[in-house]
């Protein structure tokens, strides 16, 4: 039996994160299906299609899933998962949302955020913020998984694979997207941005956080990032953060400015290929994870570094 | 109207967690134990509507071992009326699974009735984030997890959700589930009085056999090990060399 992974989607293109997925998905070794689930979403099924190692797109356009409420896309999940050996999603909001719905609905455990797929029933996922890993088996006839996309590589993009069209579940009309409100931003997503500068309580204050790191992140093309004391402080909106609550990040660099390293945020960031991290204090703990340390004080630092680069 | 809270006892945030030399699981023996973050915002959200006027009572919920019990009059310090701890006896948190846990709020709702039910998004020892979307399905009602704002108008519910990218808002009518995130509110301490008063709040206690449902573990834990850990780097003396590091040595910039 196939493994049916639930594209991410915005009815135009497809998110990276399904990418990651994907490539979760082919360590099962089966067949694998992508399923878009959207409301004008032929340009998001045309995308999908180009996916490397997917031998089947399933597009199902309606209405009622416009905005893919969670009620709405886990009732159609649910119904095709009966021909199915897994359904795999991405661990983002979005997946994250969904997805438990459809395992109980099923009747079946889920495994979520895994990290690694050792055998077709066996997979690795983090506990207690990552500071272990526990391996599960599932016993259960389908395997219903979230990937954590910083954990594998996006799937190439060049694939040919055909589309199919699946009817619609019923539009259960439970809840009613009334506005989203999506932070406009020149630079890369979080979960995929090559480099992140990332700020903390370190910093002072929202202001000082503008001023100091996107010219920084700007020089470098990168995208921005923050501990929970910053967002907390209300420095920055709640998704610029990373760690355990937060986006978990791998990117090839994490730059961390005025982050003393709680365990909760370097859950989210201590796969990171290249770790920098500036702060006064040579005792905090995320100099026991950095590659590059530099105690200074990164209000006279940070401009410094932004005008060498 | 009730609102129905379940509580989580978890590791408390602040104690590292190790994990068992034989590889069986975590070591819990002798650490501190709290209310899981999340649950506690969940309580102190439902008291809050309760202090509005929106709520008549608010039930916390604990299921694990008798223990938990600690929970729900913590929980009951912050304001919620009553407790009810489902006792599963022997089985270890890691075996007392999210579905069975969902199953076990389910068969509650059915008999308590209550018209929300606000859970924390995710506890922080198993890190699932999958309870209370599980126990929306089960019930066949609307959800509107990672909640940062939730207004409660007769039976429609308006929802500030924090999803990647941004927020989105929704509305649902009742009876549902909210999940928690951070900045939905910050929980107040519990004072003397009231953790005094919690004391004589009513605590009942049932077993899931009771409730008719299946607790068995669905997932086998086969091992628990440390993460690979990473070493300390080297500290460079000014901004000059570090960018010298990163040109030349690590070559990512």
């Amino acid at each position: 039996m196939a493994v049916l992974v639930i594209a991410e989607h915005d009815n135009q293109s497809i998110k990276t994160a399904t990418l990651n997925a994907v490539t979760a998905a082919q360590a099962v070794g089966a067949d694998i299906h992508v399923l878009v689930a959207g409301s004008g979403c032929s340009a998001a099924a045309q995308a999908a299609t180009a996916i490397g190692g997917v031998a089947k797109v399933l597009v199902c356009d309606a209405a009622h899933y416009a905005t893919q409420t969670a009620e709405n896309v886990a009732e159609l999940v649910r119904a095709l998962a009966a021909d199915y050996s897994h359904v795999f999603a991405a661990a983002t909001s979005a997946g994250k949302n969904m997805l438990p719905r459809v395992a109980a609905q099923l009747d079946v455990a889920q495994i979520s955020d895994i990290v690694a797929v050792e055998s077709a029933d066996t997979f690795v996922r983090p506990i207690y913020a990552g500071n272990a890993l526990a391996t599960v088996k599932s016993a259960d006839r389908v395997k219903v998984v979230t990937v954590r996309t910083a954990a594998f590589d996006a799937a190439p993009l060049g694939g040919s694979a055909p589309n199919e069209a699946v009817p619609a579940a019923k539009d259960l009309g439970l809840t009613r997207v009334v506005g989203r409100e999506l932070t406009k931003s020149e630079r890369p997503e979080l979960g995929a941005a090559k480099i992140i500068v990332s700020g903390g309580r370190g910093l002072g204050n929202g202001e000082n956080y503008r001023t100091l790191l996107e010219p920084l992140a700007d020089k470098l093309g990168a995208a921005l990032g923050a501990s929970r004391a910053a967002v907390d402080a209300g420095f920055v909106p709640n998704d610029y953060q990373v760690g355990q609550t937060g986006k978990i990040v791998a990117p090839q660099v994490y730059i961390a400015i005025g982050i003393s390293g709680a365990i909760q945020h370097l859950a989210g960031m201590k796969d990171s290929k290249l770790i920098v991290a500036i702060n006064k204090d040579p005792e905090a703990p995320i100099f026991q994870v950095a590659d590059y340390g530099l105690v200074a004080d990164l209000f006279a630092v940070v401009p410094e570094l932004t005008a060498t680069l | 109207m009730k609102i129905l809270v379940p509580v989580k006892r978890v590791l408390d945030y602040n104690v590292k967690a190790r994990v068992k030399a034989d590889g069986t699981g975590m070591d819990l023996a002798n650490v501190k134990m709290a209310m899981n973050p999340f649950d506690e915002i969940a309580v102190e959200e439902a008291v809050r509507l309760k202090e509005a006027g929106i709520a008549t009572q608010v039930i916390a919920v604990s299921c694990g071992a008798a223990v938990c019990a600690e929970t729900l009059r913590a929980a009951m310090a912050i304001g919620a009326d009553r407790g009810i701890l489902v006792d599963c006896g022997e089985l270890s948190d890691a075996e007392l699974q999210p579905l069975a846990v969902a199953k076990l709020l389910k068969a509650l709702c059915d008999t308590e009735a209550p018209q929300l039910v606000i859970c924390g998004k995710q506890a922080i020892d198993d890190d699932a984030n999958q309870t209370g979307q599980m126990l929306a399905a089960l019930m066949g009602w609307p959800q509107a997890t990672f909640a940062s704002k939730l207004s409660v108008d007769g039976n429609l519910a308006t929802v500030t959700r924090e999803i990647d990218g941004g927020l989105e808002t929704l509305e649902m009518t009742l009876p549902a589930v909210v999940t928690t995130d951070l900045r939905l509110n910050e929980p107040r301490y519990a004072t003397l009085p009231n953790i005094m008063k919690a004391k004589k709040k009513p605590l009942d206690s049932v077993k899931p056999a009771e409730l008719g449902v299946d607790v068995a573990p669905r997932l086998a834990i086969l091992n628990v090990a440390e993460p690979p850990k990473r070493s300390a780097g080297v500290l460079v003396p000014d901004v000059g060399t570090l960018v010298d590091k990163l040109k030349n040595e690590a070559k990512v910039i």
